[in-house]
């Protein structure tokens, strides 16, 4: 449990936030700039806020008369680059930090690095190298771990590799403070987003409630925004699997796993089509009726629609004149229609939700 | 195979002794200074800076004059240590410390050079994971600097090895106790008929630094090689 609310100025910027974290994964997203480092770094103890307070699990690592210094706060870093140490193998690397006596063989299977134990760190790949950073700052045994956009020196390939480990991290039960600029990571991996904004939390809240929040989709900016909804595959037919979610049952294409396998999706608000009148004689496989809960209207041409299904929510980008012409107003029935090929493009991560 | 006069033999060995002491006796305050003025954040800084470097900036007739003030024997220092029969006047030890006085800049330089390069994200990742700063020096800094050091180590030996100004000045050149290699050669100079023992003295010299560039030539890339995870 992480308990935040510090000031911190540095040249002309100004660093004012309030947090707290608790299990799972806190991602605190912003686009670059908006003091998310500044904010983690705080945190480990790396940078010195000028006032304020941060409580770890109970104990004052920061306060007006008291500092924890780095390496005794037992926060495990991520750092955006590898940072492994040139002269140790990467054994010796991954077991830096651990007690006497850790093994590393846990954890280096969970990430999938066992075979690279002997190896020197100069010739590791990109992936390779992130992953030991993170098997290392795990093997410390911190109370808390620090991920600061470790997947963004990887292009996009290298980082689909490595977000299913992200996800048995997750699953682990260790505490994680996710900094990222990248939606679709947050929408895998975290239970709790933080927004930020020019060194200050705009809004934060459950991953589910705030990505399908018109209000937060202008802060992710509208081409990203996307709900995100958890679900169980119940049945596979035909190669598509039939995923139950809140909001309805969906047909998906090549997802991975079998019958009763948890998702979480995420579905972007430009793939989400809105009808008044159920379609009829369309290829879509994937309509579901919902209500108009939410209509926000941005300064461009677009409209942010949320739409709600029970317990699920959709966001749906369509057009001003659209929403004007179709009468889009809060607690009209609607019909959401999600193309099948739409949706296995989707960014579909394994591991359920985790209920918060 | 040249073959060297005795006189020759024994200011050979008398100067790889007072190089060797020399450059050992530097080391360690050479690594210490040189993490003062990398990492240290204090007041004087500037002055130590300075200091460490004037040697290298004054001329080494100065500098041995200097020595000589304050270890002969109505010296502050040499009034203490010479009733002990450790003064260092006119002795072997003095023209140690003599080398090890105008080698110390250039060891400093080399080690502060190579600690700056090492990249403080590294330092901080180490103390993310746990290590105090002493460990961080320990495990981290010091293991990436030693290329760096044995850089200084040469260097220094090197300087050591031809130092001539400030140890002639402070010891004299007593054959036997204080006629270093360099010495020596300016000693055969000065006789009629001392060109021959001379030329395999220049020799000698010349192997000898070109020998101790090529080890630690040699050396620096092999851990160079290993501290950068080939």
């Amino acid at each position: 449990m992480l308990d935040v609310a510090i000031t911190r100025r540095v040249d002309g910027f100004t660093l004012d936030v309030a947090l707290t974290a608790g299990s799972g994964v806190t991602a605190v997203f912003g686009p670059s700039g908006a003091g998310k480092t500044s904010l983690a770094r705080c945190v480990a103890g790396l940078e010195r806020p000028d006032a304020g307070r941060i409580v770890l699990d109970g104990q004052e690592v920061f306060g007006p008369n008291a500092w924890v210094p780095v390496h005794k706060r037992a926060i495990g870093y991520v750092f955006q680059e590898a940072r492994l140490f040139p002269h140790l193998t990467v054994e010796r690397n991954l077991l830096y930090g651990a007690p006497t006596g850790t093994a590393p063989g846990q954890v280096a299977d969970m990430l999938g690095i066992k075979p690279l134990l002997g190896r020197r760190t100069a010739g590791l790949s990109g992936g390779e190298a992130a992953r030991v950073a993170i098997g290392r700052a795990l093997l410390r045994q911190p109370r808390l771990l620090i991920m600061d956009e470790p997947l963004a020196a990887l292009d996009a390939r290298r980082r689909g590799l490595i977000l299913p480990y992200l996800e048995r991290l997750r699953d682990h039960g260790i505490p994680i403070l996710y900094i990222s600029h990248a939606i679709e990571e947050v929408a895998r991996l975290a239970s709790t987003l933080v927004l930020m904004r020019a060194g200050q939390v705009v809004r934060s809240g459950p991953v589910e409630e705030m990505l399908s929040d018109p209000t937060v989709a202008a802060d992710i900016g509208p081409s990203q925004a996307g709900a995100v909804l958890s679900g169980i595959i119940r049945k596979i037919a035909d190669g598509l699997a039939e995923v139950e979610t809140p909001a309805g049952c969906l047909h998906l294409a090549g997802v991975e796993g079998g019958v009763g396998t948890a998702l979480r999706l995420r579905i972007r608000a430009e793939d989400v089509i809105v009808a008044t009148q159920e379609p009829v004689g369309l290829s879509a496989l994937n309509v579901l009726p919902m209500v108009v809960e939410q209509v926000l209207q941005g300064q461009g041409p677009g409209v942010m629609v949320r739409l709600r299904a029970g317990d699920g929510a959709l966001l749906a980008r369509v057009t001003r004149v659209s929403a004007d012409r179709l009468g889009l107003v809060v607690g009209r029935p609607v019909w959401a229609v999600i193309k099948t090929t739409g949706v296995a493009r989707l960014d579909v991560g394994g591991g359920g939700l985790r209920s918060i | 195979m040249i073959t060297l006069p005795p006189e020759a033999l024994e200011a050979l060995t008398l100067s790889l002794r007072v190089s060797v002491v020399a450059t050992l006796a530097s080391l360690l305050p050479a690594i210490w200074i040189a993490r003062l003025l990398a990492q240290g954040q204090f007041r004087g800084r500037g002055l130590l800076d300075a200091v460490v470097h004037l040697p290298l900036v004054l001329p080494p007739v100065v500098t041995g004059y200097a020595l000589l003030l304050l270890f002969s024997r109505s010296g502050p220092f040499g009034a203490v240590l010479e009733p002990l029969g450790l003064g260092l006047a006119f002795r072997w030890t003095g023209a140690a410390l003599a080398a090890a006085i105008m080698a110390l800049p250039l060891m400093v330089r080399a080690i502060r050079l190579s600690i700056e390069a090492v990249d403080p994200k590294l330092e901080e990742a180490a103390a993310t994971l746990g290590a105090s700063p002493r460990k961080v020096w320990w495990t981290i800094t010091f293991p990436l600097t030693v290329p760096g050091i044995l850089a200084g180590v040469t260097l220094g030996f090197a300087k050591a090895f031809g130092e001539f100004g400030a140890t002639i000045t402070f010891v004299a050149s007593i054959p036997g106790e204080t006629r270093t290699l360099p010495s020596a050669i300016y000693a055969f100079l000065q006789v009629p008929g001392g060109e021959a023992p001379l030329r395999g003295l220049v020799a000698v010299a010349v192997v000898v630094a070109i020998g101790a560039v090529i080890l630690s030539n040699w050396l620096a890339r092999r851990v160079a090689q290993r501290v950068a995870g080939r």
